[in-house]
């Protein structure tokens, strides 16, 4: 089964391992580029992309300000269509339903559609623990299910992967899990994916259970709506007599014709292409078509906390295309796995720690792991402020004290001295002149140390500004 | 006496929603001032668009006129080298009156012949019609109407035919498609053969669906 | 007019070079330019590394500094940002009236140095001289804040002598971001490193910038490398004579 994240060290130290191995820079690299140039040519296309950025904005604030009503009604819709309902404060709370769920069918295994929802929830693990096997059929999940390995990407879970490094695990592992690799298997990335459609295809024909997420749940309909690529997703979808859906509270979307917004801004912000190979919408069961039992999960998983920040809430507008992470020069060089956590990237370190709060290590410092660019918010298709959220969870981190930020806080109190006493402020950097023939070009320490182990400090001037506009214009 | 039952997570979850949000400012109604459609109103132009961006993502497109659909379909199947065909409740039978195939009725519902997935999966091709099609993203719609069954059907055999009614299924853009949709039926909307971009983010045709689409735009 | 300069705490300390320059060239352009000794720290530093509260006293100095001028001039991207994004924000989060009267006040008149000079002065051809190649890395700050555009380049293409090239993944971040820097350091000089390969690769005599604090982690790496070329600011670029050369 895949790895967990339990356990991760803090984003610097993390980074530093990433920032190190060359081939995955290199993989990260590539890949992110390649996205990035289309993305921008897909949005291109569109002239009225700003306003489209614009009005998912605005519908995604009008949902979450009304979330209890739209939950309830969605609840409705939903019933009246012939599903069930369930509802999950916490990721144990959604295992135990969703296995529960699954032992009622009598089933051992389950087919599974990918879903960021259910690898927050660890949904594959509980599922494992009770006795039932959870199959990945998305390309990338299954790369990073056969490899044992974790998900550092939300379209493209196994992104750190290139293809000869693909190759070698469907070598090795897909005999364990069912049908084996086609004998002297290529790298080529045709031929890879011929081989996860022959190893998934006798699991997707005999399941009796698929378990989904949702891109999208329209409340005035009970609809919902999965956006996918490879058809493994209609296949989980539509094969199998039982289907349950996993999905955040935050997916919702008021109306029908609010899909015409997001359909148009999430496929090209995603993998750039003006429509994804394939979209299901199902409102229920259907007599005669697909699963004869549906069942909808909704989970809270921190969501409500989130919710109750006034600057942290738009990290709930989020539809999961992951611009952010491919524009983002951190991500492409600390890579997915810094992030310690199924959402990496920029909007990770924004979601995670609002969803699991800034207790571990690693949580209180993904609002660090930014240089404040920018680049993520110019491509988010609804707008996130995501420097201004990262911001903000700096202070409640700096607030709640820890290791360095006492240290931190009491330099900050004294510079915050200084620099409102521009007399002392003057006289320190005239002895920083004065000195600047005995300054080293490496510092030890904290801070000074991290500086020039890369870098050379700058030279001193002879006299800061101040001196020379008293000399010179007074 | 019985002791009060604690709150359910519903309740918990809507108390916290409700809660989280006391101070939250009101938002303004969403406007809506994005266009709706990018494409000049002229059925010629959208047909065309409809065709350069099917076309665009690998789907096969063929302009055929009405009456030389059977015998389109019939050279298109064998030239494909297709021995059995799933056919739809509803489809007219017409379109394959001049294919040479054997042809295997799914009609989904109890009591008349289902197809199981094993069975689908031995067939090799699968003929519909549409709902819709949207030009300026390439995509055919189908919502299980007559001529194009259950969902399944186009989703495990190899090779999807679909005819487009040019003259009133073709629609310039995904919000004049919705309109014309029934949320209550299943939908799937396909753009092009199934593809993936799992590998180093390169588009990749061919994975789980139909690895090949071909789109008849039946021209009156 | 009243225009008054705001050097910024770290051209004041460690580039009083850019801020001399952009006194020399507003002098050129005919504008009498102020500098109010009052003015330290615009408060980024600490407001983007989470200490909010304790920028609420540089802001109301801010606001005193500049009082009465009709325009605020800095030669810095990312602080006249800080100024014109972020001091709402501490309003709107502190309790002191005070500070929405600051940042009422002082984000309207507040100007980056290319804002001024192509938006105000509505000059793009200062008269400056410069024969060297000169490749330009616009900051985050000033490229997506505050959406200074083609603003820089206009101006460079002007300069005599100078020749531009451009710069490969010109728009992607040099990895500096203040603490950043030091608090995920090897991110940082990765990103650094890179963009240095970029500049290197133009062959230009000169990487140009509008932000020295940026600018400050471009030529740590470039001088730690050896490398040929320096980093160096617009306004110094654009502060250039034949009669009085940039040395």
């Amino acid at each position: 089964m895949s790895g967990t994240f339990v356990g991760m060290p803090a984003f610097p130290k993390a980074a530093h391992e990433a920032v190190g191995n060359t081939t995955l820079r290199a993989n990260l690299r590539h890949a992110t580029h390649t996205i990035r140039d289309k993305r921008a040519k897909a949005v291109a296309e569109l002239d009225d992309w700003a306003l489209l950025r614009e009005a998912g904005k605005q519908i995604k604030d009008h949902t979450l300000r009304h979330l209890d009503t739209y939950l309830v009604q969605l609840e409705e819709t939903v019933t009246a269509a012939g599903g069930t309902v369930h509802w999950a404060t916490d990721a144990d709370e959604a295992n135990r339903i969703v296995t529960h769920l699954v032992k009622e069918t009598g089933e051992c295994e389950v087919v599974k559609v990918k879903s960021m929802a259910t690898q927050e929830i660890g949904l594959n693990e509980a599922l494992e623990e009770a006795g039932i096997a959870a199959y990945e059929t998305d390309l990338a999940e299954l790369i990073v299910q056969l490899g044992h390995d974790r998900p550092s990407h939300i379209l493209v879970p196994a992104i750190h992967r290139n293809r000869g490094e693909i190759r070698d695990i469907f070598t090795k592992e897909m005999g364990e899990w069912g049908r084996p690799a086609p004998e002297g298997l290529t790298d080529t990335p045709a031929e890879l994916a011929e081989a996860a459609r022959l190893h998934l295809r006798e699991k997707f024909l005999r399941a009796k259970v698929g378990i989904s997420g949702a891109n999208f749940m329209v409340a005035e309909t009970g609809t919902l709506v999965v956006v996918e690529s490879e058809g493994n997703g209609r296949m989980c979808l539509t094969l199998p007599e039982t289907l349950i859906s996993v999905v955040g509270i935050e997916k919702i979307v008021p109306t029908w014709r609010d899909l015409e917004i997001f359909l148009q801004t999430l496929p090209r912000s995603s993998t750039a292409e003006r429509m994804n190979p394939y979209t299901s919408m199902w409102t229920g069961t259907t007599d005669t078509d697909g699963p004869r039992a549906f069942h909808l999960v909704l989970i809270d998983n921190g969501r409500t906390d989130t919710l109750a920040d006034e600057v942290g809430r738009q990290a709930l507008r989020c539809i999961r295309c992951s611009a952010c992470l491919n524009v983002c020069p951190v991500y492409e060089r600390a890579g997915g796995h810094a992030y310690g956590s199924v959402y990496p990237g920029p909007i990770g370190a924004i979601l995670s720690p609002q969803l699991r709060g800034t207790t571990s290590e690693i949580d209180a410092s993904l609002p660090y792991a930014s240089s404040l660019c920018g680049a993520c918010y110019e491509v988010c298709p609804v707008a996130i402020d995501i420097p201004e959220v990262l911001v903000h969870l700096r202070e409640k981190v700096a607030d709640q004290g820890g290791p360095g930020h006492r240290l931190e806080r009491a330099a900050i109190k004294a510079a915050g001295w200084i620099l409102d006493h521009p007399g002392a402020l003057a006289a320190g950097e005239r002895v920083a002149s004065r000195t600047r023939k005995l300054h080293p070009k490496k510092l030890p320490g904290p801070g000074a140390g991290q500086w020039t182990n890369s870098r050379d400090l700058p030279q001193m001037p002879a006299e800061p500004f101040r001196d020379w506009w008293k000399k010179n214009r007074t | 006496m019985s002791s009060p039952t604690p709150p359910s997570s519903r309740e918990r979850i809507l108390a916290r929603v409700r809660e989280a949000l006391t101070d939250a400012p009101e938002t303004p109604e969403p406007t809506r001032d994005y266009l709706p459609t990018h494409t000049i109103d002229d059925a010629a132009t959208v047909l065309d668009l409809l065709h350069e961006n099917l076309a665009d993502y690998r789907a096969f497109v063929h302009r055929v006129a009405d009456d030389e659909l059977p015998s389109f379909i019939g050279t298109l199947l064998a030239e494909n080298g297709v021995r059995t065909v799933a056919v739809p409740p509803g489809l007219s039978a017409r379109w394959l009156a001049a294919s040479e195939v054997e042809q295997l009725l799914d009609e989904g519902a109890p009591g008349g012949a289902v197809l199981t997935p094993y069975d689908l999966d031995a067939i090799d091709a699968v003929v519909t019609s549409c709902a819709l099609a949207i030009a300026e993203t390439g995509t055919i719609v189908l919502d299980g109407g007559p001529g194009q069954g259950r969902r399944a059907l186009t989703l495990v055999p190899d090779l999807h035919i679909c005819v487009v009614r040019t003259r009133d299924q073709v629609v310039a853009s995904v919000p004049q498609s919705l309109p014309r949709l029934d949320p209550g039926r299943p939908l799937t909307w396909i753009s092009g053969p199934s593809a993936t971009s799992d590998i180093e983010l390169d588009r990749v045709e061919g994975v789980h669906g139909p690895r090949t689409l071909h789109v008849v735009l039946l021209c009156p | 007019m009243r225009v008054a300069l705001f050097a910024t705490c770290v051209n004041d300390a460690v580039y009083p070079s850019t801020a001399i320059a952009t006194v020399r060239l507003l002098e050129r352009l005919g504008v009498q330019v102020d500098f109010p000794a009052a003015q330290t720290c615009c408060g980024q530093p600490q407001f983007n590394t989470g200490y909010r509260r304790d920028t609420e006293p540089l802001v109301r100095r801010m606001g005193r500094a500049f009082e009465g001028y009709d325009y605020v001039v800095t030669p810095s991207g990312s602080c006249a940002a800080m100024v014109r994004d972020n001091y709402p924000r501490i309003a709107a989060k502190g309790t002191d009236p005070r500070l929405t009267q600051v940042a009422d006040s002082l984000v309207p008149r507040m100007y980056e140095l290319t804002e001024f000079l192509v938006d105000v002065l509505k000059v793009t051809d200062v008269g400056a001289y410069f024969p060297h190649t000169v490749t330009y890395h616009p900051s985050c700050h000033g490229l997506r804040m505050l959406g200074l555009g083609d603003r820089p380049t206009q101006l460079l293409k002007a300069v005599r002598g100078l020749e531009l090239i451009e710069l490969p993944g010109a728009e992607e971040c040099c990895g500096f971001g203040g603490t950043f820097a030091v608090k995920n350091a090897d991110v940082s000089a990765a990103m650094g490193e890179d963009k240095v390969r970029n500049a290197r690769s133009t062959g230009a005599d000169v990487l140009c910038g509008a932000d020295n604090s940026c600018l400050m982690h471009i030529d740590g790496v470039m001088r730690r490398q050896d490398a040929p070329q320096r980093a160096l600011h617009l306004a110094e670029i654009l502060a250039s004579t034949e009669e009085e050369p940039w040395s």
